[in-house]
């Protein structure tokens, strides 16, 4: 299906990869006056704006109309159930929300909620405008095409995710 | 110009459903305790593989009957294994890359608002300090 959806803006002439999309807010908003980087015509780059517009209504049509509303939940491993638990947040097998309780407008402004949301996004946005590609441009648009630097790329997005998972979390999670 | 909305919709309600917008699914990614995310990006390379070089062979075109071209990557180390280094910290710190962000900011998860504004803010930060960066 992804594959597919890939397929498809390659019909279309187009590149497959959603994080360019931060590139192209951030040039819609006049950054250009800051660094060449941001000079670029972004106008051109409006259909994959609609591809994420697309993807928001696809997430309200999928959360609204296809899912029950006892049915919102990621079906993890008993084993990852565990795991959490070992680390003090305690969820039931068949009944993890897809999103964790710190995904909400009040723990934003607790440290936890503030490291996750404020510092992942900083570093999301960052780590993928320097990589050139997040997981649609590289993990799939990259390594379908054999590209050797999406491969390095995608080596680089699990040593970080590792790091992090395995080395971070522990210290405040 | 609705087609892309319509991709974007497929997009969409396809890693909802399949949980791939899922802290926990990338949580559960990185212990290494389930197949699922490795399935789900696995299948979809393996059919993007058979399809590029579908295209690559000139079997594909595209909707104005163009030869596609698939543009090679330059090749430089530092850059993708520090940005990617990067990016997968806040990948598994947030467990939404920039894909299901748009999608769980649709489902209702508003508070995402934020995380977009901190990605374009890191993304602000790369285009000003990016000629000092190792490329």
């Amino acid at each position: 299906m992804i594959a597919l959806i890939m397929f498809v803006l390659i019909y279309f002439g187009k590149e497959f990869g959603i994080s360019a999309n931060f590139r192209v807010m951030c040039a819609a908003d006049g950054a250009g006056d800051y660094a060449s980087f941001f000079k670029f015509d972004w106008n051109s780059q409006g259909w994959n704006l609609l591809v994420a517009l697309g993807a928001m209504f696809g997430g309200y049509l999928a959360s609204h109309y296809f899912t029950d509303p006892g049915e919102n939940v990621a079906g993890i491993s008993a084993a990852t159930v565990a795991t959490l638990a070992k680390m003090g947040h305690l969820v039931e097998v068949g009944q993890v929300p897809i999103v964790p309780e710190f995904y909400s407008w009040p723990s934003l402004f607790t440290l936890t909620g503030f490291i996750i949301i404020v510092i992942g996004g900083f570093l999301v946005g960052f780590g993928a405008r320097y990589a050139g590609g997040c997981t649609s441009g590289h993990a799939i648009s990259g390594l379908s095409a054999l590209q050797l630097p999406s491969l390095l790329a995608v080596v680089g997005f699990f040593l970080g995710g590792l790091v992090m998972t395995h080395l971070i979390f522990p210290l405040f999670l | 110009m609705s087609k892309f909305i319509i991709v974007g919709i497929i997009f969409g309600v396809t890693l909802y459903k399949a949980e791939a917008v899922s802290w926990y699914r990338i949580f559960e990614m990185f212990h290494f305790q389930s197949f699922h995310m490795y399935g789900i990006i696995l299948s979809a390379v393996v059919a993007g593989i058979v399809i590029v070089q579908l295209i690559k062979r000139g079997r594909i075109r595209s909707v104005d009957g163009q030869q596609i071209e698939i543009n090679d990557k330059d090749l430089s180390i530092p850059r993708y294994l520090i940005g990617g280094f990067i990016f997968g910290l806040g990948w598994a710190l947030a467990g939404v890359c920039p894909g299901p962000m748009f999608i769980l900011l649709g489902s209702g998860v508003t508070v995402l608002i934020v995380f977009l504004s901190a990605a374009m803010f890191g993304t602000f930060l790369y285009g000003l300090v990016r000629d000092k960066l190792p490329h």
